[in-house]
């Protein structure tokens, strides 16, 4: 009863609102069809209508899964402070966090179900008992369970959150606490299991670095936060959902610290491959220099470099990070700084050259740009609709109309909230 | 049929666990998807009858048959047996290929070795094309799992090889240096793999389930020799030039979408055969045979020759050792 009501009002929630929101979900299925009718394509006749070959065998769509990962693991910077140290400031923002890990692993799981060849009906071959799922020597089987694993507990946590409040009741903290414990975990681990796909082989020098790991959390801090201070501030402004000023300033803290460490961690392994260069930085300096003609990820890395350095550079000048003029820019050019460096300048240099010296570059096909665009747009659609059934529940402006005495005398029924999903900003109607 | 075909007894123990596991699968597999292939054929009964001859039928039997196929190292003989005669009816239905796959397994006491003699190649390719016409190599893509590379004498850089080279072979001043898959005795291609489509036989040749592959790719970027290949469109073989003697492992048709790479041709050797590269090399620059067999070529050049291995210091322990005269 409960939970069909909270059904109708999700479905109520997500299909009324103003105009712009009506134009910004009809744009972004608009564009999620294109990707679609582009995977379509890709699937029927196979990745040979990719910019991908034998000497670049993973391409963009492995690239994006790298940098999601990331901003799915980001989740945690919220999730902790808030769930386990209890940390006011983070306390209304911390749902938000958990949705943008669901819209990201929801990312994840496509740009995966991309890299494959046809349809992935095969995949029942991953499931264990009926299929064979090489865990543990498989680093790739770790992250199936990871990925997915991850995604159960973020979907979870919240709906258990947001349902209790929904029918009137108190989410009770031994139910959910221990799962915050484990995501906090398995947040860090996501990413470190991503980052040792990569690491562990001897095969690809540019890849084969302990600093790999902590390079993949630093920078993974940096952009999910990034996005966080972005979706946070637009909530802000649109919604009177209260976010403090202080769970911005704290973000922004974390973000600028995040960066700093990712830079850091960029500088080192820069002195490592450059100081006295042996055979092994020849990725790099495929990358960062170009080999002869061969150079078509210079201009990317150097892009990326520079905007991770000029936000950084912003963020940890004081006045600059509290004013919201420059926070906003500079966490828009973090987030698409770690998306450059470590998408496109870190899984496709290291095929470049092959491992017997062949220089083979790759140029992503316009199918492969659609699907990928197709993807992004599948997550902010996603995020969309999370927000969009989260934050009216968290209001208190939604609860179940099954409820013989309402908690809260203010609460509206799910059929009057029809006129605040007109107004752009719910108004708490008495 | 050897122990390693039965699926209770462990015969390969580095890795037997995969070999333990005596869960019904295709049990399991047709309880979970017999609901959709009853829809299915639902559906396909709704369809005018005349729709579909008698072979098309076939046809979608045999590949959902293929579809929910075990692991290779899960089936029985019988079950193996009957796996085989349905690739080779599916050759003959698809492409009117008359072909025979063998499962023949590794010969207890056996365990290849490959020496290439960099004083003797001239650089002619003559393996690799014997390579593309034995292994049955999309023709459409140039695949090839065989690279000659073509080195200046004072270099021994490996990255600053050519193997693109066309011109008239030997040129002076210029030494030509084979690779190919190595079978590493510590692969590092085989544990990356999600589902264990790949693995390293007893002989030590490293193979992969063709069907079994689901096409991550994890495996190509795992090798440091740059070995595997991989079907981005649906590999062709004009009718012609097909080699009909196959094996399960080898040389039989691959699909779009699977990795594959170097057997040692795994259908000649295991019949005591030598590999085509190594026949058809006018040089006689290639040595192939048994590491275990104490009077075996391969054992003289390793005992007598000078040689080297290629990144020796990843601890990939290749079987394919290099030497000079």
């Amino acid at each position: 009863m409960h939970f069909r009501a909270f059904l109708l009002s999700a479905l109520h929630g997500v299909t009324s609102g103003g105009r712009t929101y009506h134009l910004w979900m009809g744009g972004l299925t608009a564009v999620m069809l294109v990707g679609g009718s582009a995977y379509l394509y890709q699937a029927t006749h196979g990745l040979g209508v990719t910019g991908m070959n034998d000497h670049v065998s993973w391409g963009l769509y492995i690239s994006n899964l790298a940098f999601l990962v990331g901003v799915a693991a980001a989740a945690v910077i919220l999730v902790m402070p808030a769930y386990v140290l209890n940390d006011v400031d983070f306390s209304r923002a911390v749902m938000l966090a958990e949705g943008v890990a669901v819209a990201a692993l929801v990312m994840c799981l496509a740009f995966v179900t991309a890299n494959s060849p046809g349809f992935p009906w095969k995949w029942w071959r991953l499931t264990p008992v009926i299929g064979l799922l090489n865990w543990p020597e498989s680093m790739l089987a770790w992250d199936v369970i990871a990925l997915n694993g991850y995604l159960i507990l973020n979907l979870a946590i919240p709906f258990y959150i947001l349902y209790s409040h929904f029918t009137g009741r108190e989410p009770e903290k031994k139910k959910y606490v221990p799962f915050i414990y484990l995501s906090v975990m398995w947040a860090v681990s996501i990413h470190l299991i991503t980052a040792f796909l990569f690491a562990a082989p001897p095969s690809r020098p540019l890849w084969n670095s302990p600093l790999l790991g902590p390079r993949f959390l630093a920078s993974a801090f940096t952009a999910g936060p990034a996005f966080m201070i972005l979706l946070l501030e637009f909530i802000r402004s649109r919604t009177d959902y209260p976010i403090s000023d202080a769970a911005i300033r704290k973000l922004a803290t974390v973000t600028a610290v995040a960066a700093q460490i990712n830079l850091v961690m960029l500088l080192s392994d820069l002195v490592f491959e450059f100081r006295f260069p042996t055979h092994h930085s020849m990725s790099a300096r495929y990358l960062f220099f170009g080999l002869g003609e061969h150079d078509a990820l210079v201009p990317w890395i150097r892009t990326g470099i520079a905007m991770n350095v000029a936000a950084t550079a912003i963020l940890m000048i004081h006045p600059l990070r509290r004013n919201h003029r420059w926070l906003v820019p500079a966490c828009a050019m973090l987030f698409a700084g770690i998306w450059i460096e470590k998408g496109i300048g870190l899984v496709i240099p290291g095929f470049i050259p092959s491992p017997l010296g062949e220089i083979v570059e790759y140029t992503p096909t316009w199918v492969e740009l659609g699907v990928m665009f197709g993807i992004w747009a599948l997550g902010l659609f996603v995020l969309t609709i999370l927000v969009r059934v989260a934050l009216p529940i968290e209001l208190g402006h939604v609860r179940s109309p099954y409820l013989d005495v309402s908690p809260d005398p203010r609460i509206v029924r799910p059929r009057a909230t029809r006129q605040q999903y007109r107004d752009v900003r719910p108004v708490r109607t008495r | 049929m050897s122990a390693a075909a039965d699926p209770g007894v462990l015969e390969n123990g580095a890795d037997g666990t995969l070999l333990q596991k005596r869960v019904d699968r295709r049990e399991a597999l047709d309880l979970l998807i017999g609901g959709v292939t009853a829809g299915l054929a639902a559906a396909g009964a709704c369809a005018p009858l005349s729709a579909a001859t008698p072979e098309e039928r076939e046809l979608k039997q045999l590949e959902w048959e293929q579809f929910s196929q075990k692991h290779y190292r899960r089936m029985t003989p019988d079950e193996r047996a009957e796996t085989v005669r349905r690739l080779e009816r599916l050759a003959k239905l698809h492409h009117d290929e008359d072909v025979t796959i063998a499962t023949t397994d590794a010969q207890p006491g056996v365990l290849f070795g490959y020496a290439f003699n960099i004083s003797k190649c001239k650089g002619y390719r003559r393996c690799v094309e014997a390579c593309i016409n034995e292994n049955n190599l999309d023709r459409r893509a140039d695949t090839q799992y065989i690279r000659i590379f073509e080195k200046d004498n004072n270099l021994v850089d490996l990255s600053d090889g050519d193997a693109t080279y066309q011109h008239e072979v030997p040129v002076d001043g210029l030494f030509y240096l084979g690779t190919q898959c190595f079978q590493c005795a510590n692969p590092p291609c085989v544990p990356v793999c999600p589902v264990g489509a790949t693995w390293q036989e007893p002989d030590g040749i490293v193979v992969i389930d063709y069907n079994w592959c689901v096409g991550c790719r994890a495996c190509m970027a795992a090798c440091p020799y740059w070995a595997r290949r991989f079907n981005w469109d649906p590999p062709e073989v004009p009718l012609n030039e097909l080699n009909p003697d196959q094996h399960y492992l080898g040389n039989r048709a691959r699909k779009q979408g699977c990795t594959e790479k170097c057997t040692f041709c795994i259908h000649r050797t295991r019949q005591g055969r030598l590999p085509a590269c190594v026949e058809a090399c006018p040089t006689g620059a290639r040595v192939f045979g048994n590491l275990l067999d104490p009077d075996s070529e391969i054992r003289w050049v390793l005992e007598n020759k000078p040689v080297f291995r290629l990144k020796e210091e990843l601890g990939t322990e290749p079987r394919f050792w290099y030497f000079t005269d």
